[in-house]
C-alpha cells in the first residue's frame, strides 16, 4: 500500500510540474482527487485491507489526499494570480489619453457680470425690473427731466423710429416705470439692453446697463456712498475704495461719477488707470425732485438715489477685454473662456 | 473747451502751479481732459545779438559773432536770408531742443537737440532760429511766419530765456464742462470758478465804452420771439478793418483761432472770453437799416460766409435786413453783409437763440461752428449784454471805430435773466447730504460763487447769480457745496433709516438662469448679437416677400443700412455669427442666444410694440439633426414637458430635415438643417443646424417637477418589432402606442431597419415598451392583454403589423 502511495504521490507531483492554466489544473485535480479519481479509488479500496491495518492505511490515504490538496491548492493560487496579472497588463491603460468628456459651455461675459451684480444687490434687499427697449420719448427722457430742447440729449447720440416712439438710450427709463406703480420703500435693479449711435473699440451701437434705484425716507448721499463702496468690494475685491466727484445727469441732484481705485495696481498707476490709480465705474446721484414729482412721489417725503453702470464697461475691466466688438461677434474661442 | 492760464490770470490771480489747478478743478467737477504745455519741447533758446556777420564764399552761409549775454558771444553758421549784423534773433544754444523742419522750414518733423558741430568745416556753436522751429507762429508773434530768422524786438535782453519772452511758458487747460454749465463755457465763466475754489476774487472783464457820436437809427423786429428771446444791436461806424495786435491774435492762436481782422477777432474773442457767440454785420449791406428775426420761409436760400449754399425750411431761424436773410441765427453770418477790407460801418449782433432751434438747424442743414455749438449749450442774457459792452470797449481799445448811441435792445415776452431770489433750508440739505456743513462755511462757499447770502435762522435766503440758470432747488445748493466743500467729506452709510426689503430674482429670473445653467452643463455657449440688422439679412435666409419676419420695424436714423432693421427673427443672426466662426477657422461650435425680436402692432408704429424673447439655437461642424433634438429633448425635460416633432416646411431650412416644435397645442417654433443651398450662397463648408423657438409662449408652459412615490409593484419592459409604411412617422407611432394603453410611460425606438427582409415601401422598427403598474402588480396575462390591445390599435390605425 506504501508503494501504491508513494507511487501516486509521485505520480500527482509530475502531473502538476507543467501545469499552467487553472483549466489542466482543474482536470487533474479531478484526475486524483474527484469522486472517481486515483485517490478516492483508493479509498475505496480500503475494504480489501485487513481490519487491523485499515486506521494505519485510513491515515496514510488521508495524508497522501491533504498533501494533493495542499498541492493543488498552492498551484492555484499561483496560477490565478499569474493570470490576475496578466488580464491586468492586457486591460492596462494610457492614462495620459484624453478622457472622455462631456464639453462644458460657457455664459456670455454679461451674463456673468449681471449675476454678479444681482447676487451682490439682491442682498442689499434689491429685486430685478426689466422694462421694454422701444420706449417713449416721455419714458426716456422728458420724465427724467431731459426735456425736448435739453442739451442733454445730446449726450446720448439716440436711435429713433418715430418722433415719439425710441430704442432706450438708458436703463433709467425702467426707473420711472417703477414709481409710477410701485410707492416707497423702492429698491431695483434693472438692467437691460440699451442703444446709441456710437461705434468704436469702446462704443457700441449696443450695450448693456444696469440701473439701480433707491427710494425711501431719509436716503441721503452718504447711504449712496456705503452702497457703492460695498459694491466695489464685492465685484472688485477687498481693499479697493471709491471715490465720488461731482458730474451732471438731468435726472439726478447733486450728480457724481464714480470712480473705483484701481484693483490693478492698488492705486498706484497703471496702465489700466492710465496712471491715475482710479478708474471710472459708474454715474450716480440723488434721484432729481422733478422726477419723483413727475411718478406722484411726495419730494418732500422721500428721497434717493440712482446709479447706472455699463455691464460691458465692468466686463472688459473684470477679464481685461480690450475691444468691445468682442463681445457680440460670437467667436467660439473668445466664447469658450467664459465658464462661469 | 481750450482754456489758457494767462488768459484766466486777467481775470483771478492764481498762484498755485497749472498741475495744482488741475487737480483742484476735477474736485470741483471741472475734468480737465489734457493740459497742454505750450513750449514743451523747446529749450535753452535765448535771445542773441549778431554782432558781426560775414558771408562764406561759394555758399548761402553767414558766420556769424552772436552776442548770447550772459552765456557769451557764440560763432554760429547760419543760411537764413535774413540774417545781419546788428538783428536780434532766438539762439538755440548747444544742448537745446528745438524743432526740426522739412525742406520748407515749414513742417516740423520733430525734436531736435542742437550740438557743435562745423558746417563747411567752420564751427558752429549753436543755431539762429526760425518762428516755426522755436514754435511759434505769426498770431503768436510777429515774423513767426516767416521762415528766415525771427527778429525780436531791440528792448529783449541779450542771453533773456525766450520762453516767457514769447509766451512759451503758457499752459493751455482742455476742459469737459457738463451740460448743466454751459456759464463756464468760457474764460470768464471758468475764472469765476477758478475764484471760488481758489478763495480768489474774480476780477470783471471791463465793459465800459463811451458813446462818441450820434448815428443813424436802425431798427430791430423779432417776429420769432420764441426762439429768439433777446436781440441786442449797436452801430458803429467809421470802421478801420486792420490786422489785429499781437496780444489779440496771440490769444485767438492760443485757443486755436486764426486771426482775420481786428472787426472779426473780437467776436471771435468775445465768444472765447465771455462765451457770447457775437456777430458783425457790414451795416452797408444792410437794405433798409432794419433787421428782422424770423424763421425762413420755405426754399428761401443763403450763402454763409464759408460759400456754402443752403436752402432753408420754416424751421430755420434767420437774421434778415428788411429785404433778405443775412445771417443763419446763431450759426453763420452770411456772405452777403460780411465785414470786408472796405467795410467803414458796422452793427454788432448779441443775442439769445432757443438751444434746441439752433441745434436742429445746425443739424438738419449739417452746418455747425463754435457759435452754434455755445448757444445750443445755452447762453444767458447777463452774458449778452455784458458781452455787447465788452465788444464796444475793444472798439475803442483797438482804436477801430466810433461807437456811436445807436444801441437797440429788444427784450421779448420771452426774455429772462436767471437772477432770482430762493430761500432754502441748510437743514434739508445737510438731510440730503447725509452731512453736517457748517453754516458759515456754507455761506463763505456760496459766496465764494457770487451767490448772494442772508442767513435767516435755519434758512438762507439767496440771491442767484443771473447767469446761472441751471439753479432750480435746494438740491442745485447742495450740490454747489459739496463740490466746493470737498466729496472726500461723504461718508459711507448704509441707509440706516430705509425699511428692509426683500430682495431677489422672480421666479422667471430663476428660470433664465436655470436655462442658461442647463445650457452651459450641454456644452453650449452663450452669444449676444445686435438687436438689429439689415433687410438683407432676411433675404439671405429665403425669407419671402409676405412673410410675417418682413414685418418689421425701420429706425429712423441708423448708423447704416447693415444696422437698420429691429429684428423679428434671431436666425439671420445666428447663421451670421456662424459663418463668421467658419471663416475665423473655427470648425465647431454649439452657440445659443436668448434675446428679444420686435413685432410691431401696427406700421407706422404708434404704440410700443411686443418684444418676445425668443431662444435660438445654432449647431455647426460635426452635428446631426438628432443633436440639435437631444438638446431641445434636454430643455423640454428640464422643464418637466415634452416637445411635439412633426415635419414641416420653413424657408431657411432642409425641407426634408425641418420639424415644427409644438407643446400640447402650442407651436414654439422650428428646429432643423440650413438649407444646403444657402449654406452653398454663404460658402459654409460645414452643415449648421438651427433651432428658434418662443421663449416667452415656453416659459408660461414650464411645470414644476412633482415627486411621485415610488411604485410599490415592479415595471415591465416588453420589446415589440414592428412592420410599417416607409412613410409613417416614429412620433405617430409614438403616440398611438400611448393612446392604446394608459399604462405605457415609456416608448423607446432602438432599431430601424429598411430593406428586402421587411418589403418593398416597408421599414421595420424596434420599441421598448414600458408598463407601469399602478394598484396592483401585472400578471404576464395582463400585459399580454395590453400588447394585443396595442397591437390591434397599429394595425387597425396605422397599417402595422408585428414583425
Amino acid at each position: 500500500m506504501q508503494d501504491k502511495i508513494d507511487q501516486l504521490k509521485k505520480k500527482i507531483a509530475d502531473a502538476i510540474k507543467d501545469v499552467h492554466s487553472s483549466d489542466s489544473l482543474f482536470q487533474i485535480k479531478m484526475k486524483y482527487l474527484g469522486k472517481s479519481g486515483e485517490v478516492s479509488e483508493l479509498m475505496k479500496g480500503m475494504r480489501d485491507v485487513p481490519k487491523e491495518k485499515r486506521p494505519e492505511t485510513g491515515i496514510i490515504i488521508n495524508a497522501l489526499k491533504s498533501w494533493a490538496e495542499d498541492q493543488f491548492g498552492k498551484l492555484d493560487k499561483s496560477i490565478k494570480d499569474r493570470e490576475l496579472k496578466k488580464l491586468y497588463a492586457a486591460e492596462a491603460v494610457d492614462v495620459t489619453l484624453p478622457g472622455n468628456t462631456c464639453k462644458n459651455g460657457a455664459y456670455h461675459p454679461n451674463t456673468l457680470v449681471r449675476r454678479e451684480l444681482i447676487s451682490v444687490f439682491a442682498g442689499m434687499g434689491f429685486t430685478v425690473y426689466e422694462g421694454p427697449e422701444i420706449e417713449n420719448d416721455y419714458y426716456n427722457f422728458t420724465a427724467l427731466n431731459t426735456p425736448a430742447d435739453h442739451p442733454a440729449r445730446d449726450m446720448q447720440d439716440t436711435f429713433y423710429i418715430t418722433d415719439n416712439l425710441l430704442l432706450r438710450t438708458q436703463t433709467s427709463a425702467g426707473q420711472i416705470r417703477v414709481m409710477e406703480k410701485q410707492k416707497p420703500p423702492i429698491k431695483i435693479l434693472s438692467p437691460g439692453k440699451v442703444y446709441r449711435s456710437d461705434d468704436d473699440a469702446t462704443h457700441s451701437p449696443m450695450f448693456s446697463q444696469m440701473e439701480g434705484l433707491v427710494v425711501d425716507r431719509g436716503i441721503t448721499l452718504c447711504d449712496l456712498k456705503g452702497m457703492l463702496d460695498e459694491f466695489a468690494r464685492k465685484i472688485f475685491g477687498n481693499g479697493v475704495k471709491t471715490r465720488l466727484r461731482p458730474s451732471y445727469f438731468p435726472f439726478t441732484e447733486p450728480s457724481v461719477e464714480v470712480d473705483v481705485s484701481c484693483f490693478e495696481c492698488g492705486g498706484k498707476g497703471c496702465r489700466l488707470c492710465k496712471g491715475t490709480g482710479w478708474i471710472e465705474v459708474l454715474g450716480a446721484g440723488m434721484v432729481n425732485r422733478r422726477v419723483l414729482e413727475g411718478c406722484g412721489i411726495d419730494p418732500e417725503e422721500y428721497s434717493g438715489f440712482a446709479f447706472g453702470m455699463g455691464i460691458e464697461r465692468i466686463a472688459m475691466l473684470k477679464y481685461g477685454i480690450n475691444n468691445m466688438k468682442l463681445l457680440f461677434e460670437g467667436d467660439t474661442r473668445f466664447l469658450k473662456q467664459f465658464k462661469g | 473747451m481750450k482754456l489758457p492760464l494767462s488768459w484766466l490770470k486777467d481775470y483771478v490771480d492764481i498762484d498755485i502751479s497749472a498741475e495744482e489747478l488741475q487737480t483742484k478743478l476735477f474736485g470741483c467737477g471741472f475734468e480737465v481732459e489734457e493740459l497742454i504745455q505750450t513750449g514743451k519741447d523747446i529749450s535753452g533758446v535765448v535771445v542773441g545779438e549778431v554782432i558781426s556777420c560775414e558771408p562764406v564764399e561759394g555758399t548761402h552761409l553767414h558766420v556769424c559773432k552772436v552776442d548770447c549775454g550772459a552765456h557769451g558771444v557764440k560763432q554760429i553758421c547760419c543760411g537764413a536770408d535774413n540774417v545781419a549784423a546788428g538783428i536780434k534773433a532766438p539762439v538755440a544754444l548747444v544742448g537745446a531742443t528745438v524743432y526740426a523742419t522739412g525742406k520748407d522750414h515749414v513742417t516740423i518733423e520733430g525734436v531736435m537737440t542742437i550740438k557743435k558741430g562745423k558746417l563747411r568745416g567752420i564751427e558752429s556753436e549753436g543755431m539762429l532760429c526760425s518762428g516755426v522751429e522755436i514754435g511759434v507762429n505769426g498770431d503768436m508773434f510777429d515774423g513767426g511766419d516767416y521762415c528766415g530768422l525771427l527778429l525780436l524786438p531791440e528792448s529783449f535782453e541779450n542771453g533773456a530765456d525766450i520762453k516767457p519772452l514769447l509766451g512759451l511758458d503758457d499752459y493751455i487747460f482742455d476742459i469737459a464742462v457738463t451740460a448743466n454749465r454751459p456759464d463756464c463755457q468760457s474764460v470768464t465763466g471758468m475764472a469765476r470758478e477758478v475764484a471760488a475754489v481758489l478763495g480768489k476774487k474774480f476780477k470783471e472783464p471791463d465793459c465800459s465804452y463811451t458813446v462818441e457820436e450820434k448815428g443813424e437809427k436802425v431798427a430791430v423786429k423779432i417776429i420769432a420771439p420764441d426762439i429768439c428771446p433777446r436781440y441786442i444791436a449797436h452801430y458803429v461806424k467809421n470802421v478801420r478793418p486792420a490786422p489785429s495786435p499781437l496780444w489779440l491774435r496771440r490769444r485767438l492762436a492760443l485757443c486755436g483761432l486764426r486771426s482775420i481782422n481786428n472787426l472779426v477777432d473780437i467776436t471771435n474773442f468775445i465768444l472765447l472770453e465771455m462765451g457770447q457767440p457775437m456777430h458783425a454785420f457790414d451795416c452797408a449791406k444792410l437794405e433798409g437799416r432794419e433787421i428782422v428775426v424770423r424763421r425762413a420761409v420755405k426754399d428761401e436760400e443763403i450763402v454763409t460766409l464759408d460759400g456754402k449754399s443752403f436752402k432753408l425750411s420754416a424751421d430755420n431761424l434767420v437774421i434778415c435786413d428788411g429785404n433778405k436773410p443775412c445771417a443763419l441765427a446763431g450759426i453763420m453770418g452770411g456772405e452777403n453783409s460780411e465785414i470786408t477790407e472796405q467795410t467803414s460801418e458796422l452793427l454788432f449782433e448779441s443775442a439769445k437763440f432757443a438751444r434746441d432751434s439752433v441745434r436742429k438747424t445746425a443739424r438738419a442743414l449739417g452746418q455747425h461752428s463754435d457759435s452754434s455749438a455755445l448757444f445750443e449749450k445755452g447762453v444767458n442774457e447777463y452774458t449778452t449784454e455784458k458781452a455787447m459792452g465788452r465788444a464796444l470797449h475793444l472798439i475803442q481799445k483797438l482804436g477801430c471805430g466810433v461807437v456811436t448811441d445807436v444801441h437797440v435792445d429788444v427784450k421779448t415776452e420771452y426774455s429772462h435773466d436767471g437772477a432770482k431770489e430762493m430761500t432754502v433750508s441748510l437743514k434739508k440739505i445737510n438731510a440730503l447730504l447725509g452731512i453736517e456743513i457748517p453754516a458759515e462755511t456754507a455761506v463763505t462757499i456760496l459766496r465764494s460763487l457770487n451767490f448772494g447770502v442772508t442767513v435767516k435762522d435755519d434758512s438762507l435766503v439767496l440771491q442767484i447769480p443771473a447767469y446761472r440758470e441751471d439753479i432750480d432747488g435746494y438740491a442745485d445748493i447742495a450740490e454747489e457745496l459739496i463740490r466746493e466743500y470737498g466729496y472726500e467729506h461723504v461718508k459711507g452709510t448704509f441707509m440706516p433709516s430705509a425699511l428692509i426689503t426683500n430682495g431677489g430674482y422672480s421666479e422667471e429670473q430663476k428660470a433664465e438662469n436655470r436655462l442658461k445653467d442647463n445650457f452651459a452643463a450641454l456644452g453650449m455657449y452663450e452669444i449676444s448679437t445686435y438687436s438689429f440688422y439689415s433687410e438683407k439679412d432676411l433675404d439671405m435666409l429665403h425669407f419671402a416677400d409676405g412673410a410675417p419676419e418682413r414685418n418689421f420695424i425701420k429706425i429712423k436714423n441708423p448708423i447704416g443700412e447693415d444696422l437698420s432693421v429691429m429684428r423679428t427673427t434671431l436666425a439671420p443672426s445666428m447663421v451670421n455669427t456662424i459663418v463668421r466662426n467658419l471663416r475665423r477657422g473655427n470648425t465647431e461650435g454649439k452657440l445659443y442666444e436668448l434675446a428679444k425680436i420686435y413685432l410691431p402692432r401696427e406700421l407706422p408704429l404708434e404704440n410700443l410694440p411686443e418684444e418676445r424673447q425668443m431662444l435660438c439655437i445654432g449647431m455647426f461642424g460635426g452635428y446631426t439633426f438628432f443633436d440639435i433634438k437631444g438638446v431641445l429633448e434636454n430643455l423640454a425635460d428640464s422643464l418637466n414637458i415634452k416637445f411635439g416633432y412633426a415635419p414641416a416646411q420653413k424657408c431657411y431650412m432642409h425641407p426634408g430635415i425641418c420639424a415644427e416644435i409644438s407643446c400640447g397645442d402650442v407651436i414654439l417654433g422650428y428646429a432643423g438643417r440650413l438649407d444646403p443651398q444657402i449654406c452653398e450662397e454663404l460658402a459654409m463648408e460645414k452643415k449648421a443646424f438651427i433651432a428658434e423657438l418662443d421663449y416667452d409662449k415656453l416659459k408660461t408652459l414650464a411645470q414644476p417637477f412633482k415627486y411621485s412615490p415610488l411604485s410599490k409593484f415592479p415595471e415591465a419592459v416588453r420589446d415589440l418589432a414592428l412592420v410599417a409604411d416607409l412613410n409613417l412617422t416614429c412620433g405617430e407611432v409614438e403616440k398611438e402606442i400611448f393612446s392604446a394603453c394608459k399604462y405605457v410611460t415609456e416608448v423607446k425606438l432602438f432599431d430601424i431597419y429598411v430593406g428586402r427582409q421587411v418589403g418593398e415601401g416597408k421599414k421595420s422598427m424596434a420599441f421598448n415598451l414600458t408598463f407601469t403598474p399602478k394598484d396592483e402588480a401585472f400578471t404576464p396575462e395582463r400585459i399580454d392583454g395590453f400588447i394585443k390591445k396595442i397591437l390591434g390599435n397599429l394595425k387597425r390605425n396605422l397599417n402595422i403589423e408585428l414583425r
